[in-house]
């Protein structure tokens, strides 16, 4: 700023004043920081916003993945008296007056989730606590003023009260913290003493799911890589009026209902649809033996990739758009045939492209939801696909929570790979 | 395409199998799409082309799944599709909560893209991350998020719920694409209006707004399109009164897919290719606004 236009004293130490007398120094610090202060407040209202309506219910859920405290919550006492068995014999009175007073106590609803929780420790446990919870109530009721002997009385109620492996399964439970549910995640779980061990033979799924995630992640990013990179090339060296009106091709379906083109496809794919009728049209295929393209992991496939192409297409595409067409036609100027050209001198430029297309897809595919679910029958299901039943269906909240956490965290360090190959701030949306 | 004169047979078969490859995939991006629309109009209550429209038959085609689609249905006489104005209402729905949080995403998200284009806002990056961040997270780890926590709230099953679930997924796109107008924004054009002596609300509305407006509404128009079509969060915090147009869709394609979802498909399709328009139109008068003619 020019400050011989302005009207400006100094004052006796020489410092410069502006013209109300104030030193320049501190105006311009105070203007300075009202103007922090005014980009803050423009900030605030989004970050307050996302914060309570976005990140606290993703802090929420990872809590949900270590709570374990609906157990602690309903049996205080069984669990202040379980610290003082030794765990060689079955417990003596006091634990056992300790679990018919909590059981006595605990609402209808707390012993419900309680004994859902130690069912995941050891199956019997639900209807074990159920039926306690009923018998308690109805003695209590013909005799209020019950006083034991508690350990014959709950022996009465079910003789699972006698088998000391229930007793040392409330040991897993004890903490109001778990790791189990990211044990359950990879098919492992608390054994009764705390020792991590295999889920039995055939509870395990979770380790084959997390594979074929990843699988179909990887088979689609490859597919779109195969399919987007010539097209990027293409779209990128035509002239622009050509090359405008194939773009329309490749933003078409990427604007399109996600649930439009699952739709379109299943049109496609389906026993009596397009394909299988042109097959069997052209007596490529016999009538009686239409292929199965869809509701198992092919359709999951064959739909992920045609969804997720366009997020492969665009960043090859505006990376390869810089390229100056004059490095191939040096290098085959210099005797390099053009196929040696183009892998030397074109490939390598376009490869901060391709890391961003092959990123993303990823990305995107691995948190997949909606297509699997539609289209993927049985053996198209991903991690999501079960996050949601065990959210929505199971109830298993701890275990859907665990998994999410896992997700996230894969997808987080997947992004950070990303930001430094082509940082955030560059994402293109077409 | 003329190929230079000096190539091989051996370049032009390769490069013709190369055009071939692409037009192969373009295909297959747009075929399903394409297929859509014809299928939409057939007469017979199945998913396949009929002998009769193959031959171009005038009697193999109507319009009876699109008089479905709006509740007329004096269509549904031999069918035994149910007849409801389930589509009607799912679209009234989507169309109020789409408004309405495309309202709030681009009220919110502009200002902190005003705040955010400011060299003076300490950790830019970490909000600009955090601002994004919706975008990053998989929908159903969003949703199963919401879904737990939102009913602490109160707000599972209510429209107030879905419409603030869906601002959160539209204010990424407004902030990415009015940051990316503002990088191009002079200043001396509010400074100018500013030593005018118009007021900071003035200046805005009536200098900067108008400059930035196609970042705007193409922002906006992103979270338009992305609640109207979004089908994850409202399966997990919508109750039976917030029947949405996507909702409703996932629901007929797990039950039975009727021709009424082709009719629905290819209004969405056409509604698409507006929208792609709009936008495309958008962006090239922001680069005429800002001086980047396109080349």
């Amino acid at each position: 700023m020019a400050a011989t236009s302005i009207d400006m004293s100094t004052t006796a130490t020489g410092e410069l004043l502006t013209a109300d007398g104030r030193p320049l120094k501190e105006s311009l610090q105070r203007s300075l920081r009202r103007r922090k202060l005014t980009a803050l407040a423009l900030v605030a209202p989004a970050v307050v916003f996302l914060f309570v309506l976005f990140g606290m219910p993703v802090i929420y859920l990872m809590t949900w993945s270590v709570d374990d405290t609906q157990v602690n919550n309903a049996l205080p006492r069984t669990f202040a008296a379980y610290q003082q068995w030794d765990g060689e014999e079955l417990p003596s009175e006091p634990l056992y007056e300790a679990m018919f007073k909590d059981v006595a106590e605990a609402s209808g609803i707390q012993i419900g989730r309680a004994s859902t929780r130690m069912n995941y420790a050891k199956s019997k446990w639900k209807s074990l606590m159920k039926k306690t919870k009923r018998q308690v109530k109805a003695l209590l009721g013909t005799d209020p003023d019950f006083a034991g002997p508690y350990k014959e009385a709950l022996i009465g109620i079910d003789k699972r009260w006698e088998d000391i492996s229930f007793w040392h399964s409330l040991g897993i439970m004890k903490d109001p913290y778990t790791l189990g549910y990211y044990l359950n995640s990879f098919d492992l779980q608390y054994g009764f003493g705390k020792e991590v061990v295999q889920q039995p033979e055939n509870r395990r799924i979770y380790k084959t799911l997390w594979m074929r995630t990843l699988m179909i992640s990887v088979i689609v990013t490859l597919a779109c890589l195969a399919l987007g990179y010539p097209v990027a090339h293409l779209l990128a060296t035509l002239p622009l009026r050509y090359s405008n009106l194939l773009m329309i091709c490749v933003l078409m379906p990427f604007w399109t209902s996600l649930l439009v083109r699952i739709v379109a496809w299943m049109i496609m794919l389906q026993q009596e649809g397009v394909i299988n009728d042109t097959l069997v049209w052209l007596r490529l295929v016999g009538d009686e033996s239409r292929w199965q393209m869809m509701y198992n992991f092919t359709g999951t496939i064959i739909v992920m990739t045609q969804i997720l192409l366009p997020f492969m297409i665009l960043p090859v595409y505006s990376v390869m758009k810089g390229i100056s067409p004059a490095y191939m036609k040096a290098a085959q100027n210099l005797g390099a045939p053009p196929a040696i050209a183009f892998l030397r001198v074109y490939v390598p430029q376009s490869l901060p492209g391709v890391g961003a297309g092959v990123i993303l897809v990823f990305i995107v595919a691995i948190g997949y939801f909606i297509t699997p679910e539609l289209v993927g029958g049985k053996d198209g299901q991903m991690i999501g696909n079960y996050i949601a039943y065990h959210l929505k269906s199971s109830l298993n909240w701890g275990l859907a929570s665990a998994m999410g956490v896992i997700l996230l965290t894969a997808i987080l360090i997947l992004y950070w790979v990303y930001d430094r190959v082509v940082g955030i701030d560059n994402m293109k949306m077409g | 395409m003329a190929l230079p004169a000096y190539y091989t047979t051996g370049q032009r078969v390769w490069h013709r199998t190369y055009v071939v490859y692409c037009a192969l995939v373009l295909f297959f991006l747009v075929m399903p799409l394409i297929a859509v629309i014809p299928l939409s109009f057939t007469a017979a209550p199945f998913l396949d082309f009929t002998p009769g429209m193959l031959r171009l038959d005038p009697e193999a085609f109507s319009v009876r799944w699109y008089k479905l689609m709006v509740g007329d249905c004096s269509a549904a006489d031999v069918i035994t599709t149910v007849c409801s104005d389930k589509w009607k209402i799912g679209a009234v729905n989507s169309l109020i909560i789409a408004t309405i949080a495309t309202v709030l995403a681009t009220a919110i998200g502009t200002l902190a893209a005003l705040g955010l284009s400011r060299s003076h806002l300490a950790g830019r990056r970490l909000i600009m991350a955090f601002l994004i961040s919706p975008l990053i997270v998989p929908l159903i780890i969003t949703a199963a998020g919401m879904f737990l926590f939102y009913a602490k709230l109160k707000l599972v099953a209510s429209f107030a719920g879905v419409i603030l679930a869906h601002t959160v997924l539209g204010l990424p796109f407004v902030v990415i694409t009015v940051t990316a107008t503002l990088i191009g924004f002079d200043y001396s054009l509010t400074r100018a209006a500013q030593s005018l002596g118009g007021s900071p609300a003035y200046n805005f509305f009536k200098v900067q707004l108008p400059l930035i407006a196609p970042g705007v509404i193409s922002g906006a128009l992103f979270a338009f399109i992305t609640s109207f079509d979004e089908v994850v969060i409202i399966l997990f915090l919508g109750g039976a009164e917030q029947l949405t147009l996507p909702r409703q869709m996932w629901a007929g394609i797990r039950q039975e897919i009727s021709p009424t979802i082709l009719a629905v498909a290819t209004v969405l399709v056409v509604l698409s290719i507006l929208l792609l328009t709009t936008v495309e139109l958008l962006r090239r008068r922001s680069e005429r606004l800002r001086g980047l003619t396109p080349a």
